[in-house]
C-alpha cells in the first residue's frame, strides 16, 4: 500500500481519521471518568440540527458558519439538559434522551422541509461522513509533501482537523490540574477556588468542538465511538490518569489506521470489489479493542478495597 | 388535509399505519415509564442502535438463501436478535469490568451502529442491495409502505401492548420498589429481563415507523412528561401511555398529510411539544410553579429570620430581609421596628422558644420532627399543648425597640 | 457576643467579627428543596482550638460545613473567614470531605492525591519540583502512609483513604481545618493517628473544626462543641456546653436510650 497511490489516495484520509479519533478520545477520557460518557452521544446527535440551521441561515455550505452552528447547538443542548435536569428534577440520562432526540428530530425535519437537493447535505452523510473522498489529488508521491504547490491542494479538512486536535490538546494540557482535581473531587476543587461549573462546561465545549470538526470529515458515528471506546479501553490498561490518556491516544490511532485499512482493503481480501464505510469500520475496530481490553486488560476490574486495616 | 389525516381519511394503508403507530406509542409510553423509573432510560438507546447490524445481516442471509431481502418479518427478527446480543454485551461489561453503565451504553451503541453501517455499505455493493432501502430503518418511513408491512406493525403493536397488560403488575412493583418486590418473592431479575424484552419489542416494531435513532424518544419523552403531572405511580404509567399514543397518532397522521414529512421526527417533535408544555406549566413540578414557590419560600425564610433578629436585638445583615420587613410594615424606613413588627417579633421568638421546649421533650417527638424553622407551631400542637409548653417558659417578654 | 441595636439603621451593617475568629457565621440558612437543612445559624469559631459540630443525623452538620466553604449555596446569611469573605481567604482554609463523597476508583496514586493539596502553590502550569514532592511525602509521613505513596487509591482501606485525605489537607498548610466526619468508619489505629495529627495542628496554633458523630469521644478530643439540629442549639466550651440538657435539646427523642446511658457515664 505504500505505493505511489498511497500519498494521494490514502495519506490524507488516514491522517484526518487519526486526528479526528484522537481529538475525540482526549476529552472522552474525562467524560468517561465523570460518568458523562453519553454527553458525547448527545453532542454528536445535535450537531446535525446545528449544521442545518447554519445552512438555512447563510444559504451556503460553508465550513465556518456550520462549525459555529454545530458548536452553538451543542452548547444549547448541554444547557437544556442541565436546565431540565435541575428544574424538572429528572435524572440526567432521561434529560439527555429528551433533548438530543428532539433536537435531532428537529434537524431532520428542517432538512426535509428545506430545499437541499442541490447541496451535499443529508442525514446519511451526517452519520457516516465521507472519509474516503478526502483525497489529495495534487499529490504525486511522498515528494509532494515538500511541494508548496501541491500542499495548497490538500483537502481543507486536514488542516482544520489538525488545528482542532491541537486546540483540544492545548486545552487539556493547560487545565490538566483543575480538570483532574475536579473530576476526582468536585467539592474539594471548589474549596480551592476552582470554578468547577465553568470548567465542566469548558470540557463539554472542547468535546463539542472536536465532535463538530470530526463530524464534517468522518460523520457522527465515529465521534461517539471515539469519545467512549478508546478511553474506556484505556481505563482497563492502567490505574494512572496520565497513562490512561496515553493509552487512549494509542487506541484511537490504532482504531483509525486499522479501521481505514480494513475498510479499504478488507473486502478485496474476501474477493469483494468495493470498499466499505471507513467510519463504520473504525468504530467497529475500536469496539474490538475495547472487547480485548475488557477481556484481558490488567486493570479491567475494580480493585476490591480490603475492609478495615 | 390535516383534518382528513387526523380523521383517518387518507386511505387504508395510512389508517393502518396510524393505528399501528398509536398502539406502538401506548406500548412505548408504558414500557418507557418502567425504564425511566428504574433510571435506565438510555439503555434503550443502546438497544435501538444495536438493531442495525441485525437488520443488515438478516437482509444478507435472506438474499443468500435466495429470498426477498426486504421481508419485514425477517428483518425485524434479525434486528431483535442483534439488539439482544447488544443487551448481553452491555450487561456483561457492567458486571465484569470497572466501566460504569453510561460508558457501556455508549460503547455498545456506537460499535454496533458502526458495524451496522459497515454492513450497510456491504449491502449497497451487492447487486440486489441497491434498492434495499434499509436506510429507511434509520429514520423511519411510512410513505408507500406495503399493506403487509403495515399489518405487521399494527399486529406487533397490539401484541406488545397485550404483553404489557399481562406484565404490568409485577413490573410496576419492581420499578417502584425492587427491594420490596424481591421481599414479596417476585423474581426481580426475570421481570427486569422481561422489561428489556418489551423495550426490544417496542424498538423492533417502531423501527419502520420512527427509525432506530429516534425510537428512544418514544420510550423516554412520554414517561418524563407524565412524571410532571402526578406523583402516583399507576397514573404515571397510564398518562405516559396516553401521551405516547397521542403523540404517535398525531405524528403519523400529520406526516401522512404531506409528502415531505418524515414520520419519526414529527412524532418526536409532537411528543416534545407535550413535554415542553408540561415542563413549564405542570402544577407542582413545573418550572413556573417551582420558581414561584422558591421566591415565596425565600421570603418566608428572610421574614422569619428578620423577626427573630428584631426580637433578639441582633443586627440584620441581609438587604433582602430589611426590604421585606419594611414592605410588610414591620420596620420603619429608618430601620426601627413598628408596633406591629415588635408584636410579630415577640411572637416569633416565643414560638422559637416553644419549639425548643418541644424538641427537647421526648413526649413531643413526632411534632418536633416537623421543625424546619418556618412551620407555625399551631399547626403541630393543640392550644392545650401550647399552654402546657408556655408554663415551662414563663410569660411573654418585652422586645427591645 | 457583640450586640447591636436591632436594625438600628437602614444600611446593611457589616458583620462584626469577634477578634481573631477564624470562622464567623451569621444568620445562615441553607435549604435543599423547601425544607431548611440549616436554619438561621450563628457560629463563632474560637482560634487555636478544636471544635466539634454535633447533632443528630440529617441535622445539617455537613451542610453547615459546606456552606462555610462555599460548596453549598445559602439562602441567606454571611460567612467570614478570618474576618473577610471566603473568596479572599481560600489559601488559609483546608477541607477534608467525607470519604464517601468521591469515587475511589479514580485512576490515580496516593501521592498524586496529596499533591492536589498543593494546587494553590502550583497553579495551572507550575512545575512539580522535588521540593513539592518532598512536602507531599512529609504530609504522608505525618499520617503514617509513606509506604503507600505509589499505591492506586482504590486499593486502600477506608481508614487509609481517610488518612490520605487528611494528608492532602495538611499539604494545604492552612490556618483553618474543616473536616467532615473524619472518624466515620475508620479503624481504631487510624482514629488514633488522625486525632494525633489534629492535636498537633492545634499545638501549632491552627484551628480545627470537625463534624463529629461519636458522642463518647467528644470530651477527649475537642475543646469546644457546636450543637445543631437545623437551628443552633448551643455553642461553647465542652465543659459547660456538652451537657445532658443541651444534648437532649439537640437530639430530642432521637437520642437512643443506649446512647443516653453511655453519655451518662461520660458526663458523670
Amino acid at each position: 500500500m505504500i505505493g505511489s497511490e498511497f500519498v494521494p489516495l490514502s495519506l490524507t484520509p488516514l491522517l484526518i481519521g487519526i486526528f479526528a479519533a484522537v481529538a475525540c478520545a482526549l476529552p472522552g477520557n474525562f467524560l468517561v471518568l465523570r460518568r458523562q460518557a453519553l454527553i458525547g452521544d448527545a453532542i454528536s446527535h445535535v450537531v446535525l440540527p446545528g449544521i442545518v440551521v447554519a445552512f438555512l441561515a447563510t444559504g451556503v455550505i460553508s465550513s465556518w458558519p456550520m462549525m459555529l452552528g454545530a458548536a452553538g447547538a451543542a452548547i444549547v443542548a448541554v444547557v437544556l439538559i442541565e436546565a431540565i435536569r435541575r428544574l424538572g428534577r429528572i435524572e440526567p440520562g432521561a434529560a439527555m434522551g429528551v433533548v438530543f432526540t428532539s433536537m435531532f428530530a428537529g434537524g431532520v425535519l428542517l432538512l426535509e422541509l428545506s430545499d437541499t437537493s442541490n447541496v451535499h447535505l443529508d442525514v446519511e452523510h451526517a452519520l457516516f461522513g465521507n472519509l474516503e473522498s478526502l483525497i489529495w489529488l495534487d499529490a504525486t508521491g511522498w515528494a509532494s509533501l515538500l511541494d508548496r504547490e501541491a500542499l495548497l491542494g490538500l483537502p481543507v479538512e486536514l488542516p482544520r482537523m489538525a488545528a482542532t486536535l491541537l486546540a483540544v490538546a492545548v486545552f487539556i494540557l493547560l487545565f490538566w490540574r483543575p480538570l483532574k482535581l475536579s473530576t476526582f473531587d468536585e467539592g474539594f476543587a471548589r474549596t480551592l477556588g476552582i470554578r468547577t461549573g465553568l470548567l465542566g462546561l469548558a470540557l463539554v465545549i472542547a468535546a463539542a468542538v472536536a465532535a463538530v470538526a470530526a463530524f464534517d470529515a468522518v460523520g457522527s458515528i465515529i465521534v461517539i465511538a471515539m469519545f467512549i471506546c478508546p478511553p474506556a479501553a484505556a481505563r482497563m490498561m492502567t490505574n494512572r490518569l496520565e497513562h490512561q490518556i496515553a493509552w487512549s491516544v494509542v487506541f484511537a490511532t490504532a482504531s483509525a489506521i486499522a479501521g481505514y485499512v480494513l475498510a479499504g482493503y478488507g473486502p478485496l481480501w474476501f474477493g469483494g470489489q468495493d470498499a466499505v464505510s471507513a467510519a463504520g469500520m473504525i468504530a467497529t475496530v475500536s469496539g474490538v479493542i475495547l472487547a480485548l481490553a475488557a477481556g484481558f486488560g490488567p486493570c479491567r476490574t475494580r480493585s476490591g478495597a480490603p475492609q478495615g486495616g | 388535509m390535516i383534518r382528513d389525516a387526523l380523521l383517518l381519511q387518507l386511505g387504508y394503508n395510512a389508517t393502518l399505519v396510524a393505528i399501528g403507530a398509536t398502539l406502538l406509542g401506548v406500548a412505548a409510553g408504558v414500557t418507557g415509564t418502567f425504564l425511566f423509573l428504574r433510571k435506565r432510560a438510555l439503555v434503550s438507546d443502546a438497544i435501538s442502535h444495536a438493531t442495525l447490524p441485525g437488520v443488515c445481516l438478516a437482509f444478507i442471509v435472506m438474499v443468500a438463501l435466495g429470498g426477498d431481502g426486504r421481508n419485514l418479518v425477517g428483518l425485524l427478527l434479525g434486528s431483535a436478535l442483534s439488539a439482544w446480543v447488544g443487551l448481553l454485551c452491555l450487561t456483561w461489561i457492567v458486571r465484569n469490568t470497572r466501566l460504569a453503565e453510561d460508558a457501556a451504553i455508549g460503547a455498545v451503541l456506537s460499535v454496533f451502529f458502526g458495524l451496522g453501517i459497515v454492513l450497510l455499505t456491504v449491502i449497497q455493493t451487492m447487486s440486489s442491495g441497491r434498492q434495499a432501502g434499509l436506510e429507511s430503518f434509520l429514520l423511519g418511513a411510512t410513505a408507500g409502505m406495503l399493506w403487509a408491512d403495515a399489518m405487521v406493525i399494527a399486529t406487533g403493536g397490539a401484541l406488545t401492548l397485550l404483553l404489557i397488560l399481562l406484565l404490568r403488575r409485577p413490573m410496576t412493583m419492581v420499578a417502584f420498589d425492587p427491594e420490596y418486590a424481591a421481599a414479596r418473592g417476585l423474581p426481580v431479575t426475570w421481570i427486569d429481563l422481561a422489561m428489556m424484552g418489551l423495550v426490544m419489542a417496542v424498538t423492533v416494531v417502531g423501527l419502520k415507523i420512527v427509525g432506530l435513532i429516534l425510537i428512544v424518544a418514544l420510550l423516554i419523552i412520554p414517561a418524563v412528561t407524565a412524571r410532571f403531572w402526578t406523583e402516583r405511580s399507576d397514573r404515571v404509567v397510564l398518562l405516559s401511555g396516553l401521551l405516547g399514543g397521542l403523540s404517535c397518532y398525531v405524528g403519523a397522521a400529520l406526516s401522512a398529510s404531506a409528502p415531505n414529512l418524515p414520520t419519526g421526527p414529527i412524532i418526536v417533535l409532537v411528543s416534545f411539544g407535550f413535554f415542553a408544555v408540561s415542563l413549564f406549566l405542570a402544577p407542582s413540578r413545573g418550572v413556573l410553579a417551582a420558581v414561584l414557590r422558591h421566591f415565596r419560600f425565600q421570603r418566608r425564610v428572610h421574614l422569619r429570620q428578620g423577626l427573630l433578629a428584631l426580637a433578639q436585638g441582633q443586627p440584620i445583615y441581609e438587604r433582602l430581609t430589611n426590604r421585606l420587613l419594611r414592605r410588610a410594615g414591620l420596620v420603619r424606613p429608618d430601620g426601627v421596628a413598628t408596633d406591629k413588627g415588635r408584636a410579630r417579633a415577640a411572637k416569633a421568638l416565643r414560638d422559637e422558644r416553644r419549639w425548643q421546649v418541644i424538641r427537647a421533650d421526648q413526649a413531643y417527638e413526632a411534632a418536633a420532627a416537623l421543625y424546619d424553622g418556618l412551620r407555625d407551631i399551631e399547626t403541630v400542637l393543640t392550644s392545650d399543648q401550647i399552654a402546657e409548653v408556655d408554663r415551662t417558659i414563663g410569660g411573654p417578654r418585652g422586645v427591645p425597640a | 457576643m457583640t450586640v447591636e441595636l436591632a436594625a438600628s439603621h437602614g444600611r446593611r451593617p457589616e458583620v462584626v467579627v469577634p477578634e481573631n475568629s477564624p470562622l464567623t457565621i451569621r444568620g445562615l440558612t441553607v435549604s435543599y428543596g423547601h425544607k431548611p437543612a440549616v436554619f438561621s445559624v450563628d457560629m463563632t469559631v474560637m482560634p487555636g482550638a478544636m471544635t466539634a459540630i454535633i447533632g443528630p443525623n440529617g441535622a445539617g452538620k455537613s451542610t453547615l460545613l459546606k456552606a462555610a466553604l462555599g460548596i453549598a449555596k445559602p439562602l441567606s446569611g454571611q460567612v467570614r473567614v478570618f474576618g473577610k469573605p471566603l473568596d479572599r481567604q481560600r489559601a488559609r482554609v483546608a477541607y477534608v470531605p467525607q470519604r464517601a463523597s468521591v469515587d475511589w476508583d479514580f485512576p490515580t496514586r496516593v501521592i498524586d492525591v496529596v499533591v492536589m493539596g498543593l494546587y494553590r502553590q502550583l497553579g495551572l502550569l507550575g512545575r512539580l519540583r522535588a521540593s513539592h514532592r518532598a512536602r507531599a511525602m512529609e504530609c504522608l509521613d505525618r499520617v503514617g502512609m509513606t509506604d503507600f505513596a505509589d499505591r492506586q487509591i482504590g486499593q486502600l482501606s477506608g481508614g487509609q483513604q481517610q488518612r490520605v485525605f487528611l494528608a492532602r489537607a495538611l499539604a494545604q498548610d492552612a490556618d483553618l481545618y474543616l473536616l467532615d466526619e473524619p472518624f466515620a468508619g475508620v479503624d481504631a489505629a487510624t482514629e488514633k493517628a488522625i486525632i494525633g495529627v489534629l492535636k498537633s495542628l492545634r499545638a501549632e496554633g491552627r484551628t480545627v473544626v470537625a463534624v463529629h458523630h461519636d458522642l463518647a469521644t467528644v470530651r477527649d478530643y475537642f475543646d469546644n462543641v457546636f450543637l445543631i439540629n437545623a437551628a443552633k442549639v448551643a455553642e461553647g466550651p465542652v465543659d459547660t456546653t456538652f451537657t445532658a440538657e443541651n444534648l437532649q435539646a439537640a437530639y430530642g427523642g432521637r437520642l437512643a436510650t443506649a446512647q443516653v446511658d453511655q453519655l451518662a457515664q461520660v458526663l458523670a
